[in-house]
């Protein structure tokens, strides 16, 4: 019969079993797969059985004289392919979430010890004095150090870690290995970790007992180079904050800090939730004599532009200040030095000398079109400091007055920028917050330390606004701090 | 010989006259009979939790609450700047309060009392808008985030923070009155631990490593009922809604057309409150945050010699108002039946 024939060279092994259960017959890749005994008896349709080290689902059929044909299906590479495949997407999950390459290169590790071996390294490229190495052994933490590593010691390493292609891991001697590498290992595969045009770094796996196969190396440089491209954005994010940082730094508004006669403390927020610097901006330098240069101001714009311009009126009021300290002369020249570089943004200013005198201090106070600083009384009265002037950086000549305040112990002299009194919402939704609103709250905050003060006017503001836009917002309080009241 | 209660009285008198010399001396003479954490946990954050029952009672305003709060504060430097320095030798936690939140001093509390304890402490404070604090995250990358919140209308940022802060791998400890006296909230929105107190959350993170976030999920899928929309909707016409009831106030209470423009802002931000914690009550989908924030309302209404006639029309007026949100309108009947009961 020709099904016979082709039942008999079928390539899936197939095995018949008799109604008692004894087997019949096999096919010929069933006699080359099953010398042993097997007990059909006890399989079940669709199960998994586990033969010579591969998987087989079992699939039934009922024959007419009441015996059946056992069908063996070989799943085992779809198996493999499965667990690879979750293995490879738990990996880009979990990699995806960290932008900090540390964390990155423990996930590597933790993941690759769990499934491609017993002992597994993550080594990312020379930094400062060492290679930043993650170890983890299968069913420990990773573990993470700086340290110095010989890379031309194991064979494929200083080729990995400059993106040439793997060393096939036979040629990789485990007994040659260097000490700190592992020791009592029988095998050794050495991966690149590819990154966006730098290595990242390289992935050395450990076996105790046998030998990485071909179809196992492979996976694995599929693994690294997920795992690289994670681990070199989370460099890549780490090196732009890092220029970030240092290139805002200057713009950040100053850490006041406390003197012996006077108390300042400043706050700020920039509009935008994912910006730190804007347009406002504030600064302090101590003259001699126990003197204070203040100055608060907001250039017209807002966003990154806006804050490079806010630095550069700085570093210009800084450098001014070397020279002439009295305010008109000061905002005339700093009138001309804005009109001569960019005429586009004009800034409005206000600018405060701080000398102690008595118990308490002396302001002077110049406003170069910004709004007048207000004065808290210790016992509640507000008044605004009685200064004008002409915006600065816009017109050829400027016009400045200069009013004189004294504060008293518990007096404080406030220093802010539209933001605070523009500052769009209320219950309603509809208002501006207002010169009027905030004076109102003032005259309850008669006698504040400084810092209380300006958080107290910044909540206000934030919480008028709720959860609208706001613009940049910048308060700074020079406060006559109250006496030892014992 | 100090005690910790007569410790509270002085600093309470000393910060409560502005004497912050006076305050200093109090919590560093403290610190070297009763020890640090103490003088942090039991001295300076009772003190705290009195600044918000005077608040509540209307014998402090909300500026002097600012000012007794920076004397604290101040204290805590003093307390920190003295105390000797200790290498960190456990792990490094992130301590941050949820961007909107203005109660910086338990946050602060909390990153003191770790660093006592030997936990190197990255401290953010408050005013962190989350960007920046994702940022930070994986630029540090420390083992837990410690999240504070007080006011209970920051959950639904709270949770976006949490959620954001874990789909970085990093797992999250809540604490702060906002989560509810049992953590109730910070089970619900999936925290990975919630401490009732300072003291507590440094000895859960010293006792155990907290396990780390599961896949990056969104909140909606810590809390479904929020398909229903109603927390969106309410929260996004928020001040159309105190709008419209203001004005049907304005015609069922005829005292409210003589208010000045003070007690005009006043309702107006009572109302708007009111619309605040029904949000944030639909979000966490507990009817009993909405009461008891009205209950408490009520009582410091009082406090102040508000008479809380208008509470009653207002909830009709919402009720009214939000009339298609079953959710909604059931916290507000419940609440209007039992105030007339």
């Amino acid at each position: 019969m020709v099904t016979v024939s082709s039942w008999l060279r079928a390539p899936c092994p197939a095995l018949v079993v008799d109604a008692v259960g004894a087997v019949h017959g096999m096919n010929d890749a069933a006699k080359s797969l099953l010398p042993e005994k097997v007990l059909p008896s006890q399989w079940r349709h669709g199960e998994s059985v586990h033969i010579a080290e591969r998987t087989y689902t079992t699939h039934r059929v009922d024959n007419e004289d009441d015996s059946v044909t056992w069908w063996l299906l070989d799943e085992t590479d779809l198996l493999l392919e499965r667990e690879r495949a979750a293995l490879l997407t738990r990996v880009s999950s979990a990699l995806m979430t960290s932008l900090n390459p540390e964390r990155c290169m423990t996930v590597v590790a933790e993941m690759a010890a769990d499934h491609l071996a017993d002992e597994v390294l993550v080594i990312a490229p020379r930094s400062g004095d060492g290679h930043p190495v993650t170890r983890c052994r299968r069913g420990e933490s990773p573990t993470y150090e700086l340290r110095h590593v010989d890379v031309d010691a194991v064979i494929g390493l200083s080729e990995a870690l400059r993106g040439f292609p793997p060393v096939p891991s036979r040629w990789i001697d485990p007994a040659a290995a260097p000490e700190w590498l592992a020791g009592d290992v029988a095998s050794i595969v050495v991966t690149p970790l590819p990154g966006h045009g730098v290595p990242a770094g390289a992935l050395i796996l450990m076996r105790r007992g046998g030998q990485f196969s071909e179809d196992e190396e492979a996976f694995a440089r599929l693994f690294a180079s997920r795992a690289g491209v994670a681990i070199s954005a989370a460099s890549l994010f780490t090196q732009q904050a890092v220029i970030t940082d240092r290139l805002t730094r200057d713009l950040l508004p100053p850490t006041l800090r406390r003197y012996e006669h006077v108390e300042l403390a400043g706050r700020y927020r920039a509009a935008a939730d994912t910006e730190r610097v804007g347009g406002d901006f504030y600064d302090v330098h101590e003259l001699p004599d126990d003197e204070l240069f203040v100055v608060l101001g907001d250039v017209c714009g807002k966003g990154l532009d806006a804050a490079a311009q806010t630095g550069k009126v700085r570093t210009a009021v800084h450098a001014l200040l070397q020279v002439v300290t009295d305010h008109d002369k000061m905002l005339h020249a700093l009138n001309q030095a804005l009109l001569t570089t960019d005429r586009s943004r004009f800034i409005t200013t206000v600018v405060g000398t701080v000398r102690p005198a008595g118990e308490g201090l002396r302001v002077t106070l110049t406003s170069g079109g910004h709004l007048p600083p207000l004065v808290v009384r210790a016992n509640g009265v507000v008044e605004a400091a009685r200064t004008k002037g002409t915006l600065v950086g816009i017109l050829p000549r400027i016009m400045t007055s200069t009013d004189e305040v004294v504060l008293a112990p518990g007096d404080s002299c406030l220093l802010y920028t539209d933001g605070i009194t523009e500052a769009h919402g209320g219950p309603l939704g509809d208002e501006e917050f207002g010169e009027d609103r905030l004076r109102r709250a003032l005259a309850a905050c008669g006698g504040m330390p400084a810092e209380a003060l300006v958080e107290h006017v910044h909540m206000l503001a934030a919480q008028w606004v709720g959860q609208g836009e706001h613009d940049d917002m910048a308060v700074l309080s020079i406060t006559a701090p109250r006496r030892r009241s014992s | 010989m100090s005690t910790v209660t007569t410790t509270v009285d002085s600093l309470w008198e000393a910060a409560f006259a502005g004497d912050e010399h006076r305050a200093t001396d109090v919590v560093l003479d403290a610190a070297g009979e009763l020890g640090a954490e103490t003088v942090l946990l039991d001295v300076i954050g009772a003190v705290q939790h009195r600044v918000g029952r005077e608040w509540a009672a209307n014998r402090i305003s909300v500026a002097q609450e600012h000012a007794i709060t920076a004397i604290n504060d101040r204290a805590v430097t003093a307390l920190s700047i003295t105390r000797p320095r200790r290498q960190p030798e456990h792990g490094r936690v992130l301590v941050a309060c949820v961007d909107g939140e203005w109660h910086a001093l338990p946050a602060r509390l909390l990153a003191e009392v770790l660093s006592l304890r030997g936990f190197a402490i990255d401290y953010l404070g408050a005013q962190v808008p989350t960007p920046h604090l994702i940022t930070y995250l994986h630029r540090t990358g420390p083992d837990v985030v410690a999240l504070s919140s007080s006011i209970a209308t920051r959950l639904p940022v709270a949770h976006s923070t949490m959620t954001a802060c874990q789909a970085t791998g990093v797992p999250v400890m809540v604490g702060g009155a906002a989560f509810g006296a049992d953590g109730a909230y910070a089970r619900k929105f999936g925290a990975n631990a919630w401490a009732a107190d300072a003291r507590s959350a440094a000895d859960m993170l010293l006792s155990r490593t907290l396990t780390a976030p599961g896949t990056p999920h969104q909140p909606v899928d810590d809390l479904p009922h929020l398909a229903d929309q109603e927390y969106t909707l309410v929260s996004r016409s928020a001040r159309d809604l105190v709008r419209s009831v203001y004005r049907g106030l304005e015609e069922r209470v005829p005292a409210m057309r003589s208010y000045s423009d003070e007690q005009r802002q006043h309702t107006a931000e009572d109302l708007a409150h009111i619309v605040d914690y029904l949000a944030t009550a639909l979000y966490v989908d507990d009817d009993a945050l909405f009461h008891d924030f009205l209950s408490w309302t009520g009582a410091v209404l009082n406090a102040r010699g508000v008479p809380a006639q208008v509470l009653e029309p207002a909830l009709e007026l919402f009720a009214a108002q939000l009339r298609d949100f079953p959710r909604a309108r059931r916290m507000l009947t419940q609440q209007a039946t039992s105030l007339s009961a």
